[in-house]
């Protein structure tokens, strides 16, 4: 079953994008779409059936084939199939499905291609291979796998968001993805070969089983001495950074919007941009051993979170606010890894999967209706014209923004839910300090951000092209079922899995077929001594590394405290969504003309967000440039001049004058050649007499 | 005695050679090759090969070169047209010359056979026989492989001679010897009585 | 002791008794209208032998007295000079019969000239080394000079057969010194005198002689120059046994008395080698670039090949023989398709040998311009296909005994090579058509041998069919 799961989808990207031709258009990407729908009914009964505690260990392996067998370095290409498996495997198959199915109505006319022009099956291969791809990555159990899933959905993505390869912004927007991440995948490939030559093998049960011994070795790297699980599990975060787009390499996803609406939702809010946040859980044994490393990717996640939020406050293109937000809510859950909490971090990728793929879908739905127009401020007053949508978008904000009723921890919106452990989380992990704080401001700015989307688009008078708006149509049904089993995601997930993901410490445990202690052991007793407030304290995690889905270490408690910070803290969340709420309600509802001035009277600060904290400039200026220059001076100096110039020459002048040589030699007479040979006799006693052994 | 024959005879064998290169005449060449020959049929016999030196006198001198002879005369090659072109490399051909024989005064000058090799050499030789007969137990027992090889190698050059020069024509008379023998007279005459003054 | 001796040599002389008696057949039987089924006969003939061969008990007798020797190598090269000549012979009945060329003589010559080749690669002794040698020569000089109307054919014999000649006189004059130095003509005699520390400047120029001889044989540069001219001149199928079974046997015959007679001496011969073989890369690299005539560009070709070959009999190491034996295996497996690919090439049934001719051709016959460019790609040494590992075998050889500079130059020299190969493939692929486009012989012989080698050029790097280790095998035995 788990070997259908992941070649479903192989099979379809095969048979639809060579296919073809044979089967016919529409064939071809039916036959993707119910490939994946296959795969992710399959996925459900897999995530619904998986009972950890009936494996040893809380996992189990299929093995598909041999792959690399070269001196100790042994692979092979198998599913580690554990609950860290089982919610990436729901997320992709589920997503992909419904974008797969959303793409039959989204991408049914497009004007980017001429008349007559075939592209469709090409999308539905490209999105079915990106989705092989990506459960490649999750499946993996050992990292060259997993680097080859890595990398295989950095291809999907490059195609797909350089789909519309005549634009030339497109294909920038692909390049740059391609390259950033290039960057993030060196600090990846350099993490593998630091735990290749520290533990000779790359599966995860070895390395899992040494993460241990990692903790106490030194290793030299760039002239420096460092602790071995430090560095590691920093080059890998590096790796992550890259694919999740955490600030510093975080410029590449909000260009990557270029790609098709579909390609968005599934690609850069879903899945492939949670791939960081799975690799820095997968690799949860090593994590725990490295404190340093941990608290940067808690202290980065946080700044992202805050960074990406306040530059969407200003941004105007809907599918561009989406991407920040998906950036600032992939920051949230980094902090969550950062402290600890990797089932919380799992928590908020998984709701966040269903309620950033409904907005994007929802997005694509509003862009599909205004004929492929973008920008917000010529939106407005559409809620009449696409209820549906409407409706869809409204759950999506709902969700994001993270409406429940408070104190109750759960009952809620999917995103309320896991938001809240995460800022709960961050509380207990960093003493209320710099991590928390950031994250209730960009939880407030998030929650402005949304709905000021919402009120652009969906309210007050109609703006931009009247022709435009007076032919907004609702979308067709293939776009909004997806929608619908999106919102039933975005509604209930938090509520329905919040004991899994966030629950007590058994729960959680058993959940993730993790080993826990029961009451009475000497470490329940300790901590209970030492933490007045956990009189409640009942279990502790006291797996080994390896074992189940994610490893917490004895000694990690984040969880258990989270659940007892003050109750303030609980409480700001759902503050920051509403002074959001209320701020762009008066922004934009009761006084519309607000934000012009105060992005007159504010305006270096309106500049500074609005160009991103300059970042791309930043970088054009420090890498791109430069770099263009060394290129060019090798392009020009070095390759045209010395390298063209002397295989030119020597390929033209020097060799053509030989052959001449040679053709003038070949006189055609016989006393011609015999007299060679005689030279030639000549010369080898010559040689021989000189040269040669002749004493 | 003997070693002036010796000088002799290498002297003769040398300038027969030199002459056969050298000469204007084609026919001329021929039969410096034949001094050369009878030259090295006497050497042969200073060293009591007298079996050699015949055979040496018969097939080479006897048919080779008769030939050869018979061959340069009917073919009618312009020699002078060619060393006129062969000229043309003569400074440099000199140089290779004077090279390959300084290089071979050099090995000569300093030669020496190996301790072993006198022996090696008189081990395959019988030496209680005459040296025809001694010659015929070598080339038929110890060398059969070899003198059995040789006749292959005859075998293709016939062969060889015969594809590249034999041609079938159709249009010319032949002689059959099968139907010239097995002609009778009955068969070939017939006895008409002619008159006189009628014809037939 | 005949008997025994006999029975180490029945493969020869049953193939020189079929010979025979297909010559009665031919004379007494249907003369030139038998022909085909001689060609046939004789194919199938030899490949018997070849089978013979190698399902025959353990090798390592000796016959004669030494001057015969049945072991591991020889057996190798004999199957390799079988097999490819049986396959040159089959591709040849089909393009000679329609040229009106087809003598019932030629299998016959091509059988002997195989025997020839057999006893070469067996030698044991100078003298029978001269024998096969003369052998395999002479029924090579007939051939060449088949096609007797052709001015062509004619002169490539007789250049063949005077240069032959002198080079045979080289041989015997270099054998003579051997002989006169070590009182033996045997090689194990040899090999014991030439391996006792110093050597004398006589012997030295004997053992020049004898390469120079054997140089020729193989067309290594400066012995190559009737090379060119017999390939041209030649039938095409006459061209396609040139370039494949005589050389395995010279090539292998050089290694027989470079390491059996002169095993001693390796240090003295081995620079010798390299520099004939990277004279020959060189030549052959740069002369072909000049040529339009696809039969001159192959013996071009041929020599630039023989000159890698000799890559691993300079290095004077077993590595080397197993690389030179791999590679030339190798050699002839490409150049039959080549050849095969060649022998196709015709226009209103006259053959054609230009190579303007194919410009475009991949778009009249894709799956034939396909095998060709697989085998283009394997001859030029372009890495996926077998050739490249053949260089890469030979250059390890080279590495191993310290040869950096002959591998560098080489590198160097398959790189100018690699021109005039691809020159052919863009011809094939994106040349423009100018009219006098070639068509195709449809003969399904030609078809399948070009297919086959072209196959295997690509199957070969999975699996070398074991062709490798019996290669090691034939090498361990040789040098020891």
């Amino acid at each position: 079953m788990e070997s259908i799961i992941l070649f479903a989808p192989l099979v379809g990207a095969l048979l639809c994008g060579f296919g073809w031709k044979i089967m016919g258009e529409t064939a071809a990407m039916w036959v993707a779409t119910g490939l994946l729908f296959l795969s992710a009914i399959l996925s459900w009964v897999v995530f619904l059936t998986f009972d950890p505690t009936a494996h040893a260990g809380g996992h189990y392996t299929v093995s598909i084939l041999r792959w690399i067998e070269s001196g100790t370095l042994s692979t092979d290409w198998a599913i580690r199939m554990d609950r860290l498996t089982a919610i990436m495997l729901i997320v992709i198959t589920t997503v992909s499905a419904l974008v797969h199915l959303y793409s039959f109505g989204y991408m049914a006319h497009d004007d980017n291609w001429r008349e007559g022009e075939v592209y469709r099956p090409r999308f539905f291969a490209y999105l079915s291979f990106f989705t092989f791809a990506m459960l490649m990555l999750v499946t993996a159990d050992n990292l060259v796998q997993m680097f080859f899933g890595w990398e295989g959905v950095g291809v999907a993505s490059y195609l797909l968001i350089g789909f519309y390869y005549r634009k030339p912004s497109a294909n920038a927007a692909a390049i740059k993805a391609f390259v950033v991440n290039r960057v993030g995948d060196f600090g990846f490939a350099l993490g593998i070969f630091a735990l290749f030559f520290l533990v000779d093998s790359v599966n995860f049960a070895d390395v899992f089983a040494a993460a241990s011994t990692l903790a106490e070795t030194q290793l030299t790297f760039l002239w420096t001495s460092w602790n071995a699980a430090e560095l590691i599990a920093f080059l890998l975060f590096i790796g992550a950074m890259g694919k999740s787009a955490q600030l510093i390499l975080h410029t590449w996803l909000p260009d990557a919007m270029e790609g098709p609406t579909p390609v968005s939702a599934l690609i850069h809010a879903a899945t492939m941009v949670t791939a960081g946040v799975f690799l820095v859980c997968r690799m949860s044994p090593i994590m725990e051993f490295a404190p340093h490393a941990t608290a940067f990717i808690t202290v980065l996640g946080a700044t992202t979170a805050f960074f990406a939020a306040t530059v969407g406050l200003v941004q105007t293109d809907i599918k561009r606010v989406i991407a920040y937000s998906t950036c600032s809510q992939l920051g949230y859950m980094f902090v969550a890894a950062g402290v600890g909490l990797y089932s919380v971090a799992m928590f908020h990728l998984f709701t966040h999967a269903f309620f950033k793929a409904m907005l994007f879908l929802g997005a694509g739905s509003v862009i599909h209706a205004m004929h492929h127009e973008q920008d917000m401020t010529n939106y407005g007053g559409l809620r009449k014209k696409i209820p549906y949508t409407f409706w869809a978008m409204m759950i999506g904000t709902l969700a994001i923004t993270g409406v429940g009723i408070p104190l109750t921890g759960w009952i809620g919106f999917a995103g309320f839910a896991s938001k809240d452990a995460v800022i709960e989380g961050a509380y207990a992990g960093t003493q209320g300090g710099y991590a928390f704080w950031l994250l209730v401001i960009a939880a407030l700015f998030t929650s402005f951000y949304s709905w000021r989307l919402m009120f652009l688009t969906f309210f007050g008078e109609a703006r931009g092209d009247r022709h435009t708006h007076e032919h907004a149509h609702e979308s067709p049904m293939t776009m909004l079922i997806p929608l619908g089993v999106l919102a039933l995601g975005a509604t209930f997930a938090g509520a329905i899995w919040y004991s899994s993901f966030f629950g007590k410490t058994n729960e959680v445990a058993k959940f993730f077929g993790t080993h826990y202690a029961t009451p009475g052991t000497e470490e329940a007793a300790a901590f209970a001594a030492a933490n007045p407030k956990a009189s409640e304290l009942k279990y502790a995690f006291d797996g080994a590394p390896g074992e189940g889905g994610i490893y917490v270490a004895p000694d990690n408690h984040i969880l258990h405290e989270a659940h007892y910070v003050p109750t303030w803290v609980k409480l700001s969340p759902f503050v920051a969504m509403l002074l959001g709420l209320g701020i762009a309600i008066w922004f934009y509802l009761i006084n519309p003309s607000l934000p012009g001035r105060l992005a007159e009277n504010q305006r270096p600060l309106y500049l500074f967000l609005k160009n991103k904290w300059y970042f791309d400039e930043l970088y054009d200026a420090i890498f791109v440039k430069p770099a263009i220059g060394i290129g060019r001076v090798f392009w020009r100096k070095g390759d045209g001049n010395v390298i063209d110039g002397a295989i030119n020459g020597v390929a033209m002048g020097i060799v053509p004058f030989f052959t001449r040589l040679a053709g003038r030699a070949q006189s055609g007479y016989i006393f011609t050649y015999a007299f060679w040979m005689v030279v030639g006799i000549a010369v080898l006693i010559t040689w021989m007499s000189i040269g040669g052994g002749a004493e | 005695m003997s070693v002036f024959a010796f000088y002799l005879f290498a002297i003769c064998v040398i300038a027969g050679g030199l002459f056969t290169v050298v000469s204007r005449n084609p026919v001329h060449s021929v039969l410096w090759l034949i001094l050369a020959f009878l030259s090295a049929a006497g050497l042969f016999v200073l060293l009591g090969a007298e079996f050699v030196a015949m055979l040496l006198i018969i097939v080479y001198v006897g048919a080779v070169a008769v030939l050869f002879l018979f061959v340069v005369m009917m073919l009618d090659v312009d020699f002078a047209a060619l060393k006129a072109e062969m000229a043309k490399y003569m400074p440099l051909a000199l140089l290779i010359g004077v090279v390959i024989l300084m290089q071979f005064v050099m090995a000569f000058g300093a030669w020496e056979s190996n301790a072993a090799a006198e022996g090696l050499r008189a081990q395959v030789t019988p030496t209680d026989r005459h040296n025809t007969e001694a010659l015929g137990l070598i080339l038929y027992d110890q060398y059969f492989l070899l003198f059995q090889l040789s006749g292959l190698i005859l075998l293709v050059a016939m062969i060889g001679a015969i594809v590249l020069t034999l041609r079938h024509r159709s249009d010319i008379k032949r002689q059959d010897v099968l139907a010239q023998m097995y002609r009778d007279p009955a068969k070939a005459m017939e006895l008409r009585d002619v008159k006189p003054g009628q014809g037939l | 002791m005949v008997a025994a001796d006999l029975s180490v040599i029945l493969p020869e002389i049953l193939l020189s008794v079929f010979a025979m008696a297909a010559l009665l057949a031919g004379v007494y039987g249907g003369k030139d209208r038998w022909a085909p089924m001689l060609v046939w006969a004789a194919s199938a003939a030899m490949l018997l032998i070849a089978a013979f061969i190698g399902l025959r008990g353990a090798p390592g007798a000796v016959a004669f007295g030494g001057m015969f020797v049945d072991d591991a190598f020889s057996r190798f090269a004999k199957i390799v000079v079988l097999v490819s000549a049986a396959a040159v012979l089959a591709m040849s009945q089909d393009y000679m019969q329609r040229r009106g060329i087809l003598r019932f003589e030629y299998p016959i010559l091509i059988v002997l000239a195989a025997v020839g080749m057999m006893m070469m690669v067996s030698a044991g002794d100078l003298m029978a080394l001269y024998m096969g040698l003369e052998l395999q020569s002479l029924a090579l000089y007939v051939v060449a000079s088949l096609r007797r109307d052709s001015a062509k054919s004619t002169e490539a014999g007789l250049k063949y057969f005077v240069l032959g000649a002198l080079s045979s006189g080289l041989l015997l004059y270099g054998a003579s010194l051997v002989y006169g130095y070590t009182g033996t003509t045997l090689f194990s005699g040899i090999v014991q005198v030439a391996g006792q520390g110093d050597i004398s400047l006589g012997l030295l120029f004997g053992l020049v002689f004898v390469i120079a001889g054997l140089a020729f044989k193989v067309s290594a540069v400066p012995f190559h120059m009737w090379t060119p001219d017999v390939y041209e001149g030649a039938p095409t199928p006459v061209t396609a046994f040139f370039a494949t079974a005589p050389k395995v046997a010279a090539m292998a015959l050089f290694a027989r008395v470079l390491h059996d007679a002169f095993g001693g001496a390796v240090r003295d011969w081995s620079q010798v080698i390299a520099l004939l073989s990277v004279l020959s890369m060189f030549l052959g690299a740069i002369a072909a670039i000049g040529q339009t005539n696809i039969k001159r560009l192959m013996a071009y070709s041929s020599i630039a090949h023989m000159g890698y070959a000799l890559i691993g009999l300079a290095a004077g190491t077993a590595l080397g023989v197993q690389a030179l034996l791999v590679y030339m295996a190798i050699y002839v497996t490409m150049n039959v398709g080549t050849f095969a690919f060649i022998l196709m090439m015709e226009r209103d049934g006259q053959p054609v040998t230009d190579i303007n001719a194919l410009r475009m051709y991949s778009r009249r016959e894709p799956a034939r311009a396909l095998a060709m460019l697989i085998l283009l790609f394997s001859l030029a040494g372009v890495p996926p296909m077998l050739g490249f590992f053949a260089k890469l075998a030979v250059w390890q050889a080279g590495l191993d005994a310290g040869l950096v500079w002959l591998v560098v130059a080489s590198a160097v020299a398959s790189a100018i090579g690699a021109f005039y190969y691809l020159r052919i493939v863009f011809y094939m692929y994106f040349g423009e058509e100018d009219g006098d486009e070639v068509e195709t012989n449809t003969s399904p012989v030609l078809y399948a041998f070009l297919m086959g080698s072209a196959a295997i050029m690509v199957l070969g790097i999975a699996n070398m069919f074991g062709v490798d280790q019996a290669a090691a095998a034939a090498a361990a035995v040789l040098v020891n």
